[in-house]
């Protein structure tokens, strides 16, 4: 899932798509069910201008359509908008900064824990959330789970979408490995694995310090094995049985993987994935896309699908989302506008665009969307059209908080996974450090 | 006459006025002379430094102004294998890539001491290193040690035939250590050697010709003229390079983020995880803080050990 392409990949996307966006303008808004539902009244304040922040954008279309929905706004309402593309890497400092300072932007399309952590400086938008789920259909799960302030059912911020990375498979190295789809359960994955290896087309999970990969990696063993870093009461739990299994298997299943994954950082799945070394990992669309517009990998790319991780005793695809959560800061002279604004870009016309040129890069929160033209654009977006759907967040069964962000960006679940692999610590020890450095950040 | 002129040119000399006179008095104007400089050295580097301590007693986290806490931070870091880990591998590293730098960059500069044909481009081609950014260099040594696309790999295995399977230069924690540390000492040559020959350039040629009339080896040459006349830069350039090499973070943090499972952080590199992206403020500064009696340490041991007159001139310690 790593954010960084190559140059030429990330041209070779924006080109394509533009044009897809372009062709598909006038389809774009193809069958998204909207029903009646009336907007609250919140008349937009004399004099208002609205300054908003949200990450760089991946591909092209991501920042043009934003900008061009930008200006819709602004020509509907004369409201001047100005928007900021902000680094992916400093976009979390300057919402905390904006946040204790109260000054700066007024709408802050940052990530996805920021609004709970800075809950009390934010407006409540439940009326524009409540009003957009009447209109499209309700919201998914993560689509709530990002947006209510925990155990309420006040909304704090709007998600605008979520980015996942499932398993991005080559097919015909599955079906040399005597699979035909990539298989739901434990042991068969296991054994799939094996086979690719003994094929020489080794699969590929990122252990190393990294932030997306590593995580992902260390979640997906840790909930399909029905285990969880934290119980719903924020107590720390993942020294349990659960873990310890999950460590157990990884030890069968890293013997599989393609060599050096231990110093796997974010961009080195999608390297040894374009250049052939790797035949399976878990990753972005972007990736795919990539490929696709690239002459020299378009081979890779049309043998190449995606599946949902194996799922194993989890009760749903063991994965988080990456989300995308617009708030509107208290200090904002304007809170109307911004609200206005927020729900403007959530409207039909403008947010189907937009998540069309984002060739699925982003899942949408609104249930309505999954009409949307893109998901049927190509059948290897399948499984993005349910990425807001997925019943798992970062810092799973506890609320959303800053803990979970500490404990991703310290590695603590990552490296305990990986001292097992490496052989460095039992099952049960790697378990306790983990929970002993879990605790020390949810006290 | 002119006795009445002299007194009336006296009293014709204007008394000057009080800004003058405050500017004519001595410590007003050696104070204002130097209230630029302390100024900025108080807003840059006062301010900073004692902030950085403050948050380290305090539990701030990123997005919450802290508490008082007391030593509550470093109590919890004594108890942190992380942290001695991280203590450990600090230490280590400085030695080990200080060994390293010294011993290749003295050669290399005694080399370049030499009379050798296109002398000051050798020197220039010398300093790349150096002049490159951490980071550009850190990228690619990044890519020398993929476990996939290595070029050293390449050479060994698919040209070579030495080896059987691809090294594996970051997988394992020595093997990760020792890899951060050669990129290390690549970086840290230029610096060494050619401070040191500008040391050698000072030692005057006539004490090596007394030397050869005496009858002196090489060996004794160099152990007895060129070592101790150079140890005063040594002494500097040492102290430079401990402070360089313990506090660094471009290259680990490029290469290895600490990884493979925490066995190459260094104490920078931890105090900036937990701190920035950890949002620990507190805890990071913490960390940060406790680097210092280290460098202290390694900047008096410098001075006191490496630079005594009596190694130079063989004279008693005073």
């Amino acid at each position: 899932m790593a954010h960084i392409i190559t140059r030429r990949g990330a041209l070779g996307i924006g080109a394509g798509a533009l044009a897809a966006a372009t062709a598909g303008g006038a389809a774009a808004q193809r069958g998204i069910q909207a029903a009646s539902a009336e907007m609250p009244r919140l008349p937009i304040e004399s004099g208002a201008a609205l300054r908003v922040i949200r990450p760089t954008r991946f591909v092209e279309p991501d920042e043009v359509i934003f900008r061009e929905n930008t200006a819709k706004f602004a020509q509907a309402t004369g409201v001047q908008v100005r928007v900021d593309f902000v680094g992916w890497e400093d976009i979390r400092a300057q919402t905390a900064v904006t946040s204790n300072t109260g000054t700066g932007p007024d709408v802050v399309i940052g990530w996805g824990d920021d609004p709970h952590v800075y809950a009390d400086k934010l407006v409540e938008v439940s009326d524009v959330a409540e009003y957009l789920g009447r209109k499209y259909g309700g919201w998914m799960f993560l689509g709530e789970k990002y947006g209510k302030r925990a155990r309420t059912n006040n909304w704090i911020s709007i998600p605008f979408g979520g980015s996942v990375g499932p398993v991005t498979y080559r097919m015909s190295a599955v079906k040399e490995a005597g699979f035909d789809a990539i298989p739901e359960d434990h042991a068969n994955f296991l054994r799939l694995c094996q086979a690719l290896k003994r094929n020489n087309k080794p699969a590929g999970f990122a252990l190393g310090n990294a932030v997306g990969d590593g995580n992902g990696t260390a979640n997906w063993l840790t909930w399909s094995h029905g285990g969880f870093l934290v119980d719903e009461d924020g107590k720390v739990a993942v020294n349990s049985k659960e873990t310890i299994e999950a460590l157990g298997y990884l030890r069968e299943l890293y013997p599989t993987f393609a060599p050096g994954t231990l110093s796997w950082l974010d961009p080195s799945n999608n390297r040894a994935y374009a250049s052939q070394e790797c035949w399976l990992t878990p990753n972005g669309v972007s990736l795919y896309f990539a490929m696709k517009n690239d002459p020299a990998t378009k081979a890779i790319a049309d043998d190449t699908n995606h599946a949902p991780l194996p799922r194993g005793r989890a009760h749903g695809i063991p994965q988080a989302a990456t989300v995308l959560n617009g708030m509107v800061f208290r200090h904002t002279r304007f809170p109307n506008a911004a609200k206005q604004y927020i729900a403007f870009m959530m409207e039909a016309e403008q947010y189907d665009r937009w998540l069309t040129g984002c060739l699925g890069y982003w899942s949408h929160p609104l249930k309505a969307y999954s009409d949307s033209a893109v998901w049927d654009s190509d059948p290897k977006l399948k499984v993005f059209r349910e990425g807001m759907n997925h019943p798992f967040w970062s810092g799973y069964k506890a609320p959303i908080t800053q803990a979970s962000g500490t404990v991703a960006a310290e590695y603590i679940m990552v490296q305990m996974y990986a001292s097992v692999a490496s052989g460095q610590a039992t099952p049960e020890a790697a378990a306790r450090e983990a929970e002993r450095r879990a605790r020390r950040y949810f006290r | 006459m002119s006795v009445t002129t002299a007194s009336a040119w006296v009293q014709a000399r204007p008394r000057p006025n009080w800004l003058v006179r405050l500017f004519d008095w001595k410590p007003f104007l050696v104070f204002m002379c130097m209230l630029p400089a302390a100024g900025l050295l108080l807003v840059f580097l006062t301010y900073p430094l004692g902030l950085g301590i403050w948050l380290a007693f305090t539990d701030t986290t990123i997005g919450r102004s802290g508490q008082w806490v007391g030593l509550e931070n470093f109590e919890y870091l004594m108890e942190d294998p992380l942290f001695w880990s991280a203590v450990f591998y600090s230490v280590f590293y400085t030695a080990v890539a200080t060994v390293g730098k010294f011993g290749l960059g003295l050669w290399l500069a005694l080399l370049l001491n030499n009379h050798l044909p296109f002398k000051s481009l050798l020197r220039a081609i010398i300093l790349l290193p150096w002049i490159v950014p951490t980071v550009l260099s850190a990228i690619a040594f990044w890519w020398l040690y993929d476990p996939q696309f290595s070029i050293i790999s390449y050479l060994l295995v698919d040209k070579l035939g030495l080896l059987d399977g691809y090294v594996d230069f970051l997988g394992s924690a020595w093997a990760a250590r020792f890899s951060l540390i050669a990129a290390n000492i690549w970086r840290g040559i230029p610096f060494v050697a050619i401070s040191l020959l500008a040391g050698l350039q000072t030692i005057s040629p006539s004490l090596y010709e007394a030397a050869l009339i005496d009858g002196s080896t090489a060996w004794q040459r160099f152990r007895f003229i060129t070592f101790p006349m150079l140890l005063p830069i040594l002494a500097i350039v040492m102290t430079f390079s401990i402070i360089f090499t313990f506090t660094d973070f471009q290259l680990v943090y490029a290469i290895t983020r600490g990884g493979p499972v925490n066995s190459t952080h260094l104490l920078a590199t931890l105090a900036f995880q937990r701190g920035i992206p950890g949002g620990q403020l507190g805890e990071g500064a913490a960390i940060a803080v406790s680097m210092i009696p280290f460098l202290v340490f390694a900047t008096l041991f410098s001075y006191f050990a490496l630079a005594r007159r009596k190694w130079q001139q063989g004279e008693g310690n005073d």
